[in-house]
């Protein structure tokens, strides 16, 4: 399985090659656009609930801190992990599908505008009305428009990230409507005044015990005796949401995906609360983002096999819906579909970034995430966390605006590996450090980072320079309290040693117990003869290195007599 | 077969035994090893911080360092920065508009080999002669597992180590935390992440836990050290050069 | 502009920015059709096998006739803890003699559906690797509600009607009408990625698995072509 995913593992971007699109990041960057090294970008950031207000690290020790979190967080996405993998190996095709779904995604949005159009004309066709809008505060005023023309003055809706981005609940409750979250996990989220923290499982920070409080706390007529069961808190929330359910005439949701050549749209769940509010009430309103646009029919056929495997581990979900507009004497009447860009085109314009729209918002890359599985989501600042977010909100907001989310990772590629579409999460890490790094680079004045950047590459693109570095790092041998191991360093250094020991720098650098050792008998200098730049030409290998030969030797003996 | 020692920066400033390990088992099999003088670094760290542009120096050095070495096959004892030489290098190049120098550093990177892949893809050995008595561990690192795919041939050649006990370690495909500046910048949840991979080692009850990077070795080592564990990090090269009487 | 024009434009510029990406061709690799044809006993069985795991009932009727098919749904409708007295529901075009005791669709208000103890429907194909029935709303399944707001549903899949793989099922099914896919009764693995089944869809989802006629397939049968396992290149 892991055969089709690192082909690209943590290569560098292959816009950079396009010199002349991307300045040549050589220095020549006219970009001047809001995005940095993203050149002229064509279009402007999105906004809404995007990034958080501290950097990662501090929200990250902060999570770290909570042990009831970190279990939390631990069993839920060890469970899901398990049963992701069983279902998974079941289909001996799983790559054949992840590759096709990848494909789809790209060839879309090398033509997106065309599909969105397309899409259009076929939703309008069959009597629904479809909406354009560039940001999240012209989305929430187009939903709110429609909610009031309907005179209601509440509304059901289904989970959806898209109306998460653009905080349409509160957009809508400040314009007094009442909004009733009808997913079991956002529900939990709304009545516990909490934020989500996962993209399939918003609640999964929290433990049965935790929502069996927020139940008792917030859903009047809730039994005390009420017990910490799954079993029991799922039979409360349906108790609870039921006669909303039965009297509310418009419901908001989100779409998993939305076919062009018939304009159906389709939805992923798993309680039922989809349907009812898909169904039941006479207006349905629509939020979906602008790459959730496929081309077929057929093509559903691919997600609909990765999408339920990867994100909750099971073989298909409990229910999916489709609908092409209205249907008489079926389902809602009036049918609206707001396409939302919100810096989506923004993310469009990287020839590389622009795959994190591939995304289908399954949260395997961030059960499986070393980092999301210890922080949880809330570090991310972010609505999309985990390492689907770390690529994905910088690019809507601009990196600027989340410059510590690329860096919110270890590389350890497991995110590649189990990402149903294959996108290349940790290349497009690197890919928005050097954005991040370019956009630094333009102010005046280097960050310490930076000099010791452009200080270690001087150094170590000249072989001179770098053995008389590594000859000099023996003078951190003084720093070795005990034998072997140094405990303290300076800063920035000093994070290293917070928690571990640093190795104490050998007596002699591997290079140097070679040109003692072996220089003279390398065929090296007869069949490559020395370069007249080449510093290695200058190294007298004999008289000085049995000198220091020496001076090792009575160090070992030193050191071991001591 | 002559083989040219990509010994990494870390390897030589740091841990030059794991070098050596490395010289001496490819002599012990017969192969002439040498050492292209000018060699420094990958660029790996660079590129992964975000510091493409200044990675280009070093590309450049690497591929001139390496390209005329006069050998068959370049090997390195990393997996880490065989994957960077293998999927950033030409991507640099390219980047800087260097089309020339990126084909070359292709061509370099078609020779290259992590020091497994060597020896049981190119040398077609399992069986390196080795002999290590201890209780062993061996965490595959993110980049030898996931980057370069190297699969179980490092575990192929422990196996046939003689005297050497194999210890299964506990959820081994996950990050140690090191992540390269990761363990500075996001040092709280590297020494969380460290912490698991600890627990894990010290559950098996190994003596000694190995890889194939000294990068991650360095971290685990670090953490394992402050503990007091009394659990070693000892570098792959280094059990395959050892032999009877001879431990390196 | 407005914001159509404007995010059209958009999305064009963000394109031209990229370099013009070329869509490139789908590779539909993945396997299309199953290993046996639609209806064979080995999909009714797994079919049986995936709703199993999914905890909903199943019920195989004695035969393809409609008194056969009617006593299996009267042993569902047991099954699920519906007495002879409940009040059952039925779409409109449901085959007579399924659920004789069944009262017709009249366009009921949600809080009527509410009342009745289950509803009892067809479909329009189902899935066997997934154990997925899809609804469609044409005769005998009626519109969406109906197997929503009830807290019980007994359906009623024809051998025929079973195919093996998903692509197999959307091929049967008209992107154009409102549809609904069913694999199991309703749950959610929203508290600790847990499941639990019965949320707000029906808490109870028993199967009725309708004998093909005989003959029946012939026991052993080669693979059709194209569907041989496939493994990674």
């Amino acid at each position: 399985m892991a055969a089709g995913s690192r082909a690209t593992f943590l290569g560098v971007p292959r816009i950079l090659g396009l010199a002349g699109r991307d300045g040549g990041r050589g220095g020549a960057d006219g970009g001047g656009g809001p995005g940095g090294a993203r050149a002229g970008r064509p279009a402007p950031a999105g906004s809404g609930f995007l990034s958080g207000d501290r950097p990662f690290p501090d929200a990250a020790r902060e999570a770290l801190g909570d042990t009831q979190l970190r279990r939390n967080l631990a069993h839920a996405t060890g469970t899901i992990r398990a049963k992701r993998a069983r279902v998974v190996a079941e289909l001996d095709d799983w790559e054949e599908l992840r590759t096709a779904g990848e494909a789809v995604k790209r060839a879309t949005l090398a033509r997106l505008d065309e599909h969105l159009v397309r899409l259009e004309e076929e939703v309008t066709a069959r009597g629904g009305q479809v909406h354009w809008a560039r940001d999240a505060a012209e989305a929430n005023s187009i939903v709110t428009e429609l909610v009031r023309a309907t005179g209601q003055r509440e509304v059901v809706k289904v989970k959806s990230m898209a109306t998460q981005e653009i905080g349409l609940n509160e957009a809508l409750a400040a314009a007094g409507l009442t909004v009733h979250e009808t997913d079991l996990a956002e529900l939990i989220v709304q009545l516990g005044h909490d934020r989500p923290s996962h993209i399939v499982a918003p609640a999964l920070h929290r433990n049965r015990g935790e929502i069996r409080e927020i139940f008792l706390r917030e859903i009047p007529g809730v039994d005390p005796r009420l017990r910490a069961e799954p079993r029991d808190l799922a039979d409360t929330a349906r108790a609870h949401l039921r006669q909303t359910f039965l009297r509310a005439k418009v419901a908001v949701s989100g779409a998993n995906a939305a076919v062009a050549e018939t304009g159906t749209l389709c939805v992923v769940e798993s309680e039922g609360n989809g349907r009812m509010c898909l169904t039941l009430p006479e207006t349905l309103i629509t939020v979906m983002g602008i790459e959730k646009v496929v081309p077929t029919w057929r093509d559903l056929e691919i997600y609909l096999q990765l999408l339920p495997r990867s994100a909750t581990g099971e073989r298909m979900n409990p229910y999916t819906s489709t609908w092409a507009g209205v249907t008489p004497g079926d389902g809602p009447r009036n049918v609206h579909l707001v396409l939302l860009d919100n810096g989506r085109t923004a993310t469009l314009a990287d020839p590389v970034g622009r795959d994190a729209l591939h995304c289908i918002k399954c949260g395997a890359c961030l059960n499986i995430c070393p980092v999301y599985q210890r922080v949880g989501g809330h570090a991310y600042g972010s609505v999309y966390p985990g390492p689907i977010g770390a690529i994905l909100s910088p690019q809507l907001t601009g990196v600027e605006r989340n410059a510590s989310l690329p860096y919110a990772s270890s590389l350890c590629g497991a995110c590649a590996e189990v990402c149903p579409v294959r996108i290349d999460i940790p290349s497009i890490l690197v890919r928005l450090r050097a954005e991040h790094v370019e956009e630094r680079s333009r102010a005046r004045v280097p960050s310490a980072e930076a000099l010791a950047m452009a200080a270690g590459a001087w150094v170590m693109s000249d072989a001179g320079r770098f053995a008389a570095a590594g000859r000099a790092g023996r003078l951190g041998r003084a720093l070795g309290r005990r034998r072997g191991r140094v405990s303290t360093l300076p800063p920035p250094l000093s994070a290293w040693t917070a928690s571990r020991d640093a190795p104490r720098p050998p007596e002699e650098t591997f290079r140097d117990w070679w040109s003692r050792t072996r220089a003279p008998r390398d065929g090296q200098a007869r069949h490559n003869p020395t370069a007249p730049d080449d510093p290695t030409g200058r190294e007298g290998p004999t008289a000085p290195d049995d000198r220091r030969a020496r001076r090792a030797r009575r160090a070992r003996h030193d050191q071991e007599t001591r | 077969m002559r083989i040219a020692l990509f010994v990494t920066c870390l390897v030589d400033t740091l841990f030059p035994q794991v070098g050596r390990a490395t010289v001496t088992l490819l002599e012990r099999l017969g192969h002439e090893v040498t050492f292209p003088a000018r060699q420094t670094c990958c660029g790996q760290m660079h590129v992964n911080t975000g510091y493409q542009r200044e990675a280009l120096a070093l590309v450049r050095n690497h591929v001139a360092a390496f390209e005329d070495a006069g050998v068959d096959v370049i090997v390195a004892p990393s997996g880490s920065c065989v994957g960077s030489v293998r999927h950033q290098q030409a991507m640099v190049a390219r980047a800087a508009g260097d089309e020339r120098l990126a084909l070359r550093a292709e061509a370099v990177a078609a020779r290259t080999h992590e020091l497994s892949e060597l020896l049981v893809d190119v040398l077609g050995v399992e069986d390196v002669g080795a002999y290590y008595p201890h209780r062993v561990t061996y965490h595959p690192t993110c980049h030898s597992l996931r980057m370069l795919g190297v699969g179980d041939r490092p575990e192929r050649l422990l196996r046939r180590v003689g005297g050497i006990t194999l210890l299964e370690l506990p959820n081994a495909a996950e990050c140690c935390g090191f992540g390269g500046t990761f363990a500075l910048k996001n040092t709280e949840t590297s020494t969380a992440m460290l912490a698991d991979k600890m627990r894990d080692v010290l559950t098996t009850g190994a003596e000694v836990a190995t890889a194939g990077d000294s990068s991650c070795l360095m971290h685990i080592g670090g953490g394992l050290s402050r503990l007091r564990a009394g659990t070693r990090t000892v570098h792959l090269a280094e059990i395959l050069a050892s032999t009877e009487g001879a431990s390196v | 502009m407005s914001a159509r024009e404007e995010i059209l434009r958009r999305v064009r510029a963000a394109n031209a920015a990229a370099g013009q990406p070329a869509p490139p061709r789908v590779p539909r690799d993945y396997r299309i059709g199953g290993d046996h044809p639609a209806g064979h006993p080995e999909l009714v069985r797994r079919l049986s096998a995936r709703l199993g795991d999914y905890r909903a009932g199943v019920v195989p009727t004695a035969g393809p006739s409609a008194p056969e098919v009617g006593a299996a749904v009267r042993a569902a409708l047991t099954l699920a803890g519906v007495g002879a007295a409940d009040p059952v529901l039925v779409p409109p075009g449901l085959p007579d003699g399924w659920c004789p005791q069944g009262i017709v669709d009249d366009a009921f208000a949600a809080s009527v559906l509410g009342g009745f103890a289950a509803v009892v429907t067809g479909c329009a194909a189902a899935c066997a690797e997934t154990g997925t029935l899809a609804l469609d709303g044409s005769p005998g399944q009626g519109r969406r509600a109906l197997t929503l707001v009830p807290d019980r549903h007994v359906c009623v899949v024809r051998a025929e009607q079973v195919v093996a793989t998903v692509p197999e099922l959307l091929a049967r099914l008209d992107p154009g009408r409102p549809l609904t896919l069913v694999s199991g009764p309703s749950a959610t693995s929203d508290i600790e990625l847990h499941r639990v089944e019965g949320v707000h869809g029906p808490r109870t989802l028993v199967v009725v698995l309708v004998a093909p006629p005989p003959p029946a397939f012939p026991p052993a049968r080669e693979p059709r072509p194209g569907v041989e396992k496939r493994h990674q290149t």
